[in-house]
């Protein structure tokens, strides 16, 4: 995996974030959005250790890690319009996103309650003895849970093929990290408590994510036993929505710039020639304003549909 | 062949078959492969089975319901069993956000063919949190099957029927039911889940019962048919999907309606029948629908408060009579010679 084509994926998703922030109030994205600006990085590095057989899980904030890991485009967008071509018809919006043929089985937005789920798609890869692993990008707020808890102690009593990737925000909202947990104690503590090996990854780094991602994605594959990975990252727009909101007085402006600053991607961008990188964006652009057409020229469901696919 | 067994054994023989015959499934719960099993409900299955198909799980309730889910999802057909329904209650979340609506709120992408076990307490003082009857809470959620077999022929079928049914099913079984003996076939069957059974038949009022009070309906059934009085007598062993078809037509014949609940009245089933019952049948109804069930507060642990907390066989033929209006019978509770904290004299707990 060449280091180029890591950050061009990064880059591609921060334009369709981007893309979808600038639309946003036109009001026909009527669903809430939880964009992943910032946190391109794990989702980049992770999925690219992957392969397309790999199951994939998330949360609220799923955009990244649904396209990281090859979920179609024009689907998610139709999604999040509430349309018949959404990739789950409509009846789930940005918040439920899912692409089987690219191994992005589901994501929806109770905190930690996709992780026993991606546990148990784990499990049936062992019980059906599979070349596979199972993933599930989690936050700092679900190591919290309960139920994270009990998934890291099953994984790890039974050897599943699961690997949990931590991304630490730092916020829950606009909770700060420290009046929720203990200052003293890491997320990998919590994970390596439960008998789990685990990794502690450089700051939103892509190229040290992949890295430590493959490794664990052997380890899991030779050894059969759970894998978690922390990663440090930064979101840079509000929780939910497309506006930036440091001035609402939860974070500090000089923090938010601080990071920013550290933004390796924009680092990684000026190292590009204008001339190639015009190509690559106007050739990002092209993709997203047909996806866009395609989201907002598909149809509604149809209205009496509305009960449908409650039972199987 | 037909052999008569206990609703344990029948429960067991389903999952054998279950587990011999689909590679998909397997077993998992607290205590699944220990001495006891379930009751008997598991005996033996991790010896024949092996650890990776029959085993125990940690105390992780709500985890475990999303890791029976995540499998569902993936081609798996898995069995989880709670030794309480209180214990699971810590499991609502994955039940109701999650497995009731995979397949919805993917658009249908995805099936969630997974059963969940939970067993029903009652009397011999296991109190507020070991008893509750909670089918209500389930029904109340589409995208849930919810399902009280009490005959062991039920238990049977209708377990088969719902580890190969595409949905969430909610199997629950009340444990004084356990030692419950009937005919039931060897070979394999299905018993389907969304019909209800009319057991008894009979002109002059229908009896509807849920789980355990079934057995109190026939056994008032049986008192009133010594007296002259038929009633049609319900089992109403799917509570959604809900068969008012059968219940309606029975309503017609008789005009008369009791709803015996195993679980609280207030907000129960037993209103949604009665309403739906009044919707349809306002102008042939001759009274106003009875619902009997439990009082509203929760179960206490004593004796001698528990005796007169649970609905019983005299409390039905009471309320039959004042439906009918018969006053020149006076209904006396036979000496039972017994605490009613006990299916029979025999029943010793401690569990």
């Amino acid at each position: 995996m060449m280091l180029k084509q890591l950050y061009l994926d990064m880059l591609r998703i921060r334009m369709i974030e981007q893309s979808i922030a600038e639309r946003y109030n036109e009001q026909e994205m009527r669903c809430p959005v939880h964009l992943s600006i910032g946190q391109e990085a794990p989702a980049v590095g992770v999925c690219a250790a992957l392969t397309k057989t790999d199951r994939a899980f998330s949360g609220h904030r799923s955009h990244a890690h649904y396209l990281a890991k090859g979920g179609n485009l024009a689907s998610m967008l139709a999604e999040i319009y509430g349309k018949e071509t959404g990739c789950s018809k409509g009846r789930g919006g940005s918040m439920h996103l899912c692409d089987l043929d690219a191994g992005f089985v589901g994501a929806t937005p109770i905190v930690g309650s996709t992780v026993p789920i991606a546990v148990g798609a784990a499990l049936s890869i062992k019980l059906k003895k599979e070349e596979a692993i199972s993933v599930i990008f989690l936050g700092d707020g679900a190591m919290e849970t309960g139920v994270v808890q009990e998934s890291l102690n099953f994984a790890s009593i039974r050897k599943i093929p699961v690997l949990f990737v931590c991304e630490n925000n730092l916020y829950s909202v606009y909770s700060p990290l420290s009046v929720r947990q203990p200052i003293n104690r890491s997320l990998c503590d919590i994970a390596a408590a439960h008998g789990i090996k685990t990794f502690l990854t450089k700051e939103n780094d892509v190229e040290d994510i992949y890295t430590k991602s493959k490794k664990a994605r052997q380890l899991i594959l030779n050894k059969q036993q759970p894998v978690f990975i922390e990663i440090p990252t930064y979101r840079w727009l509000e929780h939910c929505g497309p506006n930036f909101d440091n001035d609402i007085g939860y974070r500090t402006q000089e923090e938010y710039i601080e990071k920013r600053e550290a933004d390796l991607l924009e680092k990684y961008i000026e190292t590009l020639e204008i001339k190639e990188l015009n190509k690559i964006t106007s050739k990002i652009e092209d993709e997203i304003k047909i996806a866009f057409k395609f989201a907002k020229s598909s149809s509604f469901p149809n209205s009496k549909s509305a009960g449908d696919f409650v039972y199987a | 062949m037909s052999r008569k067994i206990s609703y344990s054994k029948a429960l067991l023989e389903a999952q054998d078959y279950l587990l011999k015959t689909y590679k998909e499934v397997y077993v998992m719960g607290l205590g699944v492969p220990d001495p006891k099993g379930i009751f008997g409900t598991t005996l033996g299955l991790q010896e024949k089975y092996g650890s990776e198909r029959v085993f125990d799980i940690p105390l992780s309730e709500n985890a475990m319901t999303g890791v029976a889910l995540g499998s569902a999802i993936s081609g798996m057909r898995p069995i989880l069993t709670h030794q309480r329904v209180d214990f699971a209650l810590v499991a609502m979340e994955q039940m109701v956000n999650q497995a009731a609506k995979w397949h919805f709120m993917f658009g249908g992408k995805m099936k969630a063919p997974m059963v969940i076990r939970m067993i029903i307490g009652r009397g011999w003082g296991q109190g507020p949190q070991h008893s509750q009857v909670l089918h209500n809470w389930f029904a109340h959620i589409p995208g849930l099957k919810v399902v009280m077999p009490v005959s062991p022929r039920d238990a049977k079928g209708m377990l088969i029927s719902a580890v190969n049914d595409e949905n969430p099913v909610i199997f629950l079984e009340h444990r004084w039911l356990y030692d419950l003996e009937d005919y039931v076939e060897e070979s394999s069957f299905s018993v389907e889940l969304d019909t209800c059974n009319l057991l008894r038949k009979g002109k002059d009022i229908t009896l509807i019962g849920v789980s355990y009070s079934v057995v109190d309906c026939l056994e008032a059934d049986k008192t009133l048919r010594e007296i002259g009085i038929n009633s049609d007598v319900i089992d109403l062993k799917s509570i959604r999907p809900l068969d008012m078809k059968t219940i309606i037509s029975s309503v017609k014949k008789t005009g008369n309606v009791i709803i015996v609940d195993s679980g609280h009245v207030f907000s129960g089933i037993s209103a949604e029948i009665s309403a739906s019952i009044y919707e349809e049948l306002h102008g042939v109804l001759k009274k106003p629908p009875k619902r009997i069930g439990l009082p509203d507060y929760p179960t206490p642990t004593s004796t001698s408060l528990s005796d007169g907390y649970y609905p019983v066989k005299g409390d039905i033929i009471r309320a039959t009579f004042e439906i009918l209006d018969i006053k020149d019978k006076i209904f006396e509770n036979e000496n039972l010679n017994r605490r009613l904290d006990q299916p029979n004299k025999f029943f010793e707990g401690p569990f």
